[in-house]
């Protein structure tokens, strides 16, 4: 089985965790003036690249905390896991 | 009208626990306080009033003088204590934590604790926890957060050789642990006899 690499918690196996969609999605300014296909575009639009891809994952059997990771949606492979206060890091 | 008694989730089990070969012992731990901590940012007079230093580093844990202090979280702990009551603790932990925006919450009927003891037990415990619970890297006050079988459990490690654990599982997972346990337990159960 896959190994996530928790940011607290060091590696555990992927059943422990949760996705949680497309990572780096900005709020918002000022959501009261959005028209409603704006809207819609914030809450349902993400992107779905073959390669690499920004996530969120949650450590729900472990601690419970939310982080970020940079992944590759063709081949799986976890590139990098980085906390929500970090910036995504540069990968290769 | 029968008077309710206050039960043991495990009560049933405690006959079939006595039996055990020494080498997979399994002893239901006794009703203990517990209060779940949230605190942004520990501090070193936090600290001191509430009498323990908060465990910093993931996954481990820290003796108390009468209970233990178990991270769970970069800003969540869970603290025991054999000796007060829920509500004692609860309101002690309180007074202390929300000065500094942190708060306490009494869980106590949320877990119980089985400690399992002998050479064998982490034999029993691999059936169904995918940790390395060698003592190398998970000995005494370590502790983890995961599943054993389908439950999930909070791990801690009492002794350096790997021969003592507590499992801290919820309440109602309780029964089903007990009777894995016993399954996973039984190539030992039943070869010593």
């Amino acid at each position: 089985m896959q190994l996530i690499a928790c940011p607290w918690c060091g590696p555990r196996e992927e059943v422990e965790f949760s996705y949680g969609g497309q990572a780096h999605v900005p709020h918002p300014a000022a959501p009261a003036d959005l028209s409603d296909e704006e809207w819609a575009h914030y809450v349902f639009f993400r992107a779905n690249p073959k390669g690499r891809f920004a996530e969120r994952w949650n450590h729900s059997a472990g601690c419970r905390r939310w982080f970020n990771a940079v992944r590759d949606t063709a081949t799986y492979r976890f590139e990098a896991v980085y906390r929500l206060d970090e910036p995504r890091p540069v990968t290769p | 009208m029968a008077e309710l008694l206050r039960t043991h989730p495990l009560e049933a089990w405690t006959d079939t626990f006595a039996v055990l070969p020494a080498a997979v012992g399994i002893t239901v731990e006794p009703f203990v306080a517990m209060a779940d901590v949230r605190l942004g940012a520990v501090a070193p007079d936090v600290q001191a009033r509430l009498g323990v230093d908060l465990p910093t580093v993931p996954n481990t844990w820290v003796p108390t003088g009468d209970g233990r202090a178990i991270w769970l979280g970069p800003d969540e702990w869970l603290l025991t204590s054999t000796a007060e009551t829920p509500e004692a603790l609860e309101d002690r932990l309180r007074a202390v934590l929300v000065p500094h925006g942190g708060a306490a919450v009494d869980v106590s009927a949320q877990r119980i604790g089985l400690r399992l003891t002998g050479e064998r037990v982490r034999d029993v415990l691999a059936r169904g926890c995918a940790l390395d619970l060698h003592p190398r890297v998970f000995g005494w006050g370590a502790c983890a957060q995961t599943t054993l079988g389908l439950a999930g459990v909070v791990l801690l490690a009492l002794s350096d050789d790997g021969s003592d654990h507590v499992v801290l599982v919820r309440s109602s997972f309780a029964g089903y642990l007990a009777d894995w346990l016993l399954d996973a337990a039984l190539e030992f159960t039943t070869t010593e006899q």
